[in-house]
């Protein structure tokens, strides 16, 4: 079922979430282009966790299509399989698996689900600890690391199954103010990668330096939608308005 | 009797029995108000009371030469007396086993030895026979050894519960031997008795029940309803029904549902208690499963793995591994309640003790064969409750409560 | 979870034509599909079995041997003689579970009480004693423990003639425990006046109270002003009816036996004794538990508020011990209805016991297993429901 017919690697036609009767994605509707950084911002409740959960089936949708990497989401198990392989995704409870040390965190994807090698997915992942700069803890176990460097295991996993679009699930949130930095660091750095990111967070200097565009949710739908330098200068909606200052002036 | 209203229990308060301090631990212990007193009195008088009447019964009226006229039988049953090598050679097994888990879980040697210098002792004080006493010693090394070889290695813990796992098996096997067989002949589970038969249940009772308990609480857990509501039913079925009843269901309806497998007493007895401790097993399992957060769930499968691969390669080792207390815990209640097989005819270490009183040469001395049964059923209890709080402890399990 | 709301909300999206294998929906009604048919196949294979077992026996799979003459003797329980059907041997056994473990259960609660509290005593001697008895108790099995009561205590009791005295009103022997028992004396129908008038005054002094305190805006306790008014008048009544309300009846000596008081049989007496030694170290464990999780810090706190301490124990601690004490309490009352069964081995004629010496006269196995089942299982399904609602409950006061 290839509906791929652009360049956009990510497209949502009026997609509509329910939890019970609680309506949470409201006909969002979005196309987002091979390579692009997206920032997702917006008050708590506003839906924006479950839209990013969206995108690789972690929650079903009820109305609309998605469509990622000219694959629909739909309950057809094998397509739902190959997206999850084409997306990484980094959760804000670092979610490591505790029983395996750091390097068979990374390799337990690339080994089961890419049916590499042993060898290579160790180097594999060797090389990715490199990139987020803690190669020396690849046989701790999880719980001997601090949270930032947690997270940084978490998206060496995300990266060791090579994946074309990375989700940030609030990355930064359950951190400690001191470790924001370093795991944002990293964040930069696979930024200037090419790869697509879709990050949620509320590091608004984050997004003023790597977005290409901000999309602002609330109450379930996108209300604002703008680059950086535009949405933070000349917001246009109220509730952005009200968001801002919020966020900026505390 | 005075609770400390934060309830907690005070610390520990052990004699330093230098004898200027032994005076006021007295006086903070036992003699701190005048109730605490009077329930001193009291309670001493009660200890006075049973301590000697139970010692004039068992010094002067007790006839113990029942209990080593008749010790092979409670130990080993009617196991051919030739081929006591092979419990021995399981024995020395588990010995090596629990000295290897000691080590692993960071005993400390003194304890160990504590454990181990009575029953070293014990060989020696007793009148046994030559060859026993070189086997007990035997088993006495193998613990130290064990506990030598592993001191401190934690990280080996995962291997030590799978060797635990497969012991099992392989005690099975030295216990069944071979088939014509000239050095391990075939001994038939009707001549399996005594101690040996009481633990040979239990182990697999736990062992078959591992498996069938992860697969029945995965079951429970299925979101397919029809799989869920049958593994709800029979687990919930099972529970609520008392372990006779399902050893009789075992040992009168195998017979009638599997008419052509003519299947041994012991087996029929081993079937029930499996879909018994299954159930509960289920339970605790389910109970790991539950501890296990959403997130881990979503994580593998936001690498693309399947629900199969996600259960065994995630979710399963981390259950597993939080509810191993409770499996023991499961081990010690269904070593004691093996003893209801003696209900439908085993001869358990229970059922040969009923024997031995029912043989009209030792009339009337119930309470002493009673006695050292419970025992024996008690030292095993103790033992494996208390090293079981130890291995909790030093896997880092227990919950701040 | 989408079906529930269905006219609300529109069709789960992405339905299109994917093969069969990989739509999900799909996919998981078939493994449903052959789940099911194999438990089918093994109950049914199973089940013709039996039925050709019972066919070459002559027998048919039934509950008509219900209504049939039983034609064997009950030791003890309600009213009943051989010539009864099997259905009422079977009501026999129920009442004498049930008698068993009611009683069981008192026994059980306090001697799990006073031991559990014992075992956090300032006395170490008192604590000791405690901690012995849980774990010499709880770490033998209870069928070893039963016979060792029954044929190495009970039975070796001396014969009647001998029997041991406790008051001059307590007598054991070998064929059990004969107690004094109450019964209405010449004024107890006086007495019931009284009685019911206490009644109505505690209910209205508990309603008045509460009024009054609800006005007053302040806490107290109009539970216990209505229990003490009920109290006083009954006593009060007590002493001014001209006869004495309760005659005791005590057992008296004959020729061969007692007559008189009420009679517990060694069966009964070793069972009873059994349960409730064993399951009491279990519920010690769990008072003992109860009352160490309340949080230290949740005592200080109550005592830095300048509480007493007995406020703080029954303000405090014991709510929230007892959250935590009554769930596990509950599942070991169950254990203790369980293994009342265990009474089999001794002979007391409890459901279980009964049931087997019908399955030998009937051959009918499987229906007595599934009647026998039933019982046990009722009994914990009441047991959870109860739990759920006091759950339920606990949950409300929480917010």
């Amino acid at each position: 079922m290839n509906v791929s017919q652009s360049d956009d690697i990510i497209i949502c036609e009026d997609v509509h979430k329910w939890f019970g009767d609680f309506h949470v994605l409201k006909g969002i509707s979005v196309r987002i282009g091979r390579g692009e950084k997206v920032v997702i911002c917006g008050p708590s409740g506003s839906g924006k966790s479950t839209f990013i959960r969206t995108l690789n089936r972690l929650e079903h949708h009820q109305r609309g299509r998605i469509i990622v990497d000219g694959i629909e989401l739909t309950d057809d198990l094998k397509n739902i399989e190959a997206i999850r392989r084409e997306t990484g995704m980094v959760f804000q409870q670092f979610n490591l698996f505790p029983h395996l040390t750091v390097l068979q965190n990374i390799t337990l994807g690339p080994i089961w689900v890419r049916k590499m090698k042993k060898s290579e997915a160790a180097e594999l992942a060797m090389s990715l600890l490199e990139r987020v700069g803690i190669p020396e803890q690849a046989h701790k176990y999880p719980s001997q690391l601090s949270g930032g460097q947690q997270q940084r295991v978490a998206i060496a996993r995300a990266l060791a199954m090579q994946p074309k679009i990375m989700l940030f699930d609030e990355p930064t949130s359950a951190l400690d103010p001191e470790m924001i930095k370093e795991v944002l660091d990293v964040m930069r750095e696979l930024a200037q990668s090419g790869i697509t990111m879709l990050v949620v967070t509320h590091e608004m200097g984050f997004a003023r330096e790597v977005a290409d565009r901000i999309l602002f949710f609330d109450q379930g739908q996108i209300v604002e939608e703008a680059p950086p330098h535009e949405f933070f200068a000349a917001p246009k909606h109220e509730r952005t308005k009200l968001f801002l200052s919020q966020i900026l002036h505390h | 009797m005075q609770t400390s209203p934060q309830g907690a229990l005070p610390p520990s308060t052990r004699p330093r029995l230098a004898p200027a301090s032994l005076g006021r631990w007295l006086k903070e212990n036992l003699f701190n108000t005048w109730y605490n007193s009077l329930l001193t009195l009291v309670s001493l008088w009660f200890v006075w009371v049973a301590i000697s009447s139970t010692a004039r019964w068992a010094f002067a009226t007790a006839r113990w030469e029942v209990i080593p006229a008749n010790l092979t039988p409670l130990l080993i049953g009617t196991y051919p007396r030739g081929q006591v090598w092979r419990i021995w050679t399981a024995l020395l097994t588990v010995a090596f086993l629990a000295g290897a888990t000691a080590g692993t879980a960071g005993g400390r040697g003194k304890r160990v030895a504590a454990w181990v210098a009575p029953l070293a002792l014990a060989s020696l004080l007793f009148p046994l026979r030559w060859p026993t006493r070189v086997m007990l010693g035997a088993a006495v090394a193998l613990v130290a050894g064990g506990y030598w070889l592993f001191r401190g290695k934690r990280r080996l813990w995962p291997w030590l519960a799978g060797a635990w796992f497969f012991s099992f098996p392989w005690i099975l096997f030295l216990m069944w031997g071979i088939e014509g067989s000239g050095a391990m002949p075939r001994v038939e589970t009707s001549a399996w008795g005594g101690l040996a038969l009481t633990l040979i249940l239990a182990m697999v009772g736990i062992a078959a029940s591992l498996p069938i308990g992860i697969l029945l609480a995965l079951g429970r857990r299925s979101s397919l309803p029809v799989i869920s509501w049958c593994s709800t039913a029979l687990i919930e079925l099972v529970r609520g029904t008392p372990l006779v009843t399902i050893l009789f269901m075992a040992h009168l309806m195998v017979p009638i549902f599997l008419p052509e497998l003519r299947i041994d007493k012991v087996v029929r007895a081993m079937i029930g208690l499996t879909i018994f401790t299954s159930a509960y097993m289920a339970e605790n399992v389910r109970g790991g499963l539950q501890g296990v957060p959403k997130g881990q769930y979503e994580a593998a499968m936001a690498l693309g793995m399947s629900g199969p691969l996600t259960m065994l390669l995630v979710i399963l080792p981390q259950a597993l591994r939080a509810v191993i207390p409770s499996i023991v815990g499961q081990f010690i209640s269904l070593f004691k309640d093996t003893s209801l097989v003696a209900i439908i005819g085993l001869l358990d270490l229970l059922g040969i003790a009923r024997s031995v009183i029912a043989n009209p040469r030792w009339l009337g001395l119930q309470a002493e064969v009673f006695l050292f049964a419970g025992l024996i059923y008690w030292l095993f209890s103790f033992t494996l409750s208390q090293s079981s709080r130890r291995i909790e402890r030093a896997l880092g399990l227990t919950k701040p409560s | 979870m989408a079906s529930t709301q269905a006219s609300k909300r529109p069709e789960p999206a992405g339905r299109g034509a994917i093969s069969f294998w990989r739509h999900r929906g799909a996919r998981n009604i078939a493994i449903q599909a052959v789940f099911l048919v194999a438990v089918v196949a093994v109950i049914a294979y199973f089940y013709n079995n039996m039925i050709r077992g019972l066919n070459e026996l002559g027998l048919t799979f039934g509950y008509r041997f219900l209504g049939l003459e039983a034609g064997f003797a009950i030791s003890e329980g309600i009213a009943y003689q051989p010539s009864d059907s099997y259905a009422r041997a079977l009501l026999v056994g129920i009442v004498n579970t049930v008698k068993v473990t009611l009683a069981g259960i008192v026994a059980a609660s306090l001697i799990g009480l006073v031991v559990g509290v014992a075992s956090l005593s300032s006395n170490w001697l008192v604590r000791s004693l405690a901690r012995v008895y849980v774990e010499v108790f709880r770490n033998v099995p209870l069928l070893l423990q039963l016979l060792f009561w029954y044929s190495a205590v009970i039975l070796k009791l001396p014969p009647v003639r001998q029997s041991v005295e406790v008051f001059r009103s307590f007598f054991l022997n070998q064929r059990g425990l004969y107690l004094p028992r109450l019964i209405a004396g010449q004024g107890f129908s006086s007495w019931l006046w009284f009685a019911g008038l206490a009644l109505v005054a505690g209910v209205a002094v508990y309603f008045g109270v509460r009024r009054r305190l609800k006005r007053l805006d302040r806490p107290g306790f109009p539970s216990l002003w209505a229990l003490g008014t009920t109290l006083l008048i009954a006593a009060l009544g007590w002493f001014l009816v001209p006869h004495p309300p309760l005659d005791v009846d005590p057992p008296v000596l004959q020729r061969f036996n007692f007559t008189g008081g009420m009679h517990l049989s060694p069966e009964f007496a070793a069972i009873l004794l059994g349960l409730s030694v064993y399951t009491g170290a279990f519920i010690a464990e769990v008072v003992r538990g109860g009352i160490q999780a309340v949080d230290r810090g949740q005592s200080e706190a109550a005592l830095a508020l300048g509480l007493r301490p007995w406020a703080v124990m029954y303000l405090v601690v014991l709510p929230q011990a007892l959250r935590v004490i009554v769930p596990p309490v509950t599942s070991q009352y169950l254990n203790l209805a369980k293994n009342s069964s265990l009474a089999v081995a001794i002979g007391y004629p409890e459901l279980f016991n009964v049931g087997t010496t019908i399955m030998n006269q009937t051959g009918q196995t499987l229906p007595v297993f599934t009647l026998i089942m039933a019982c046990y299982l009722s009994l914990s399904l009441i047991t959870s429901a109860f739990m759920n609602w006091y759950n339920r409950k606990m949950r409300l006061d929480e917010r």
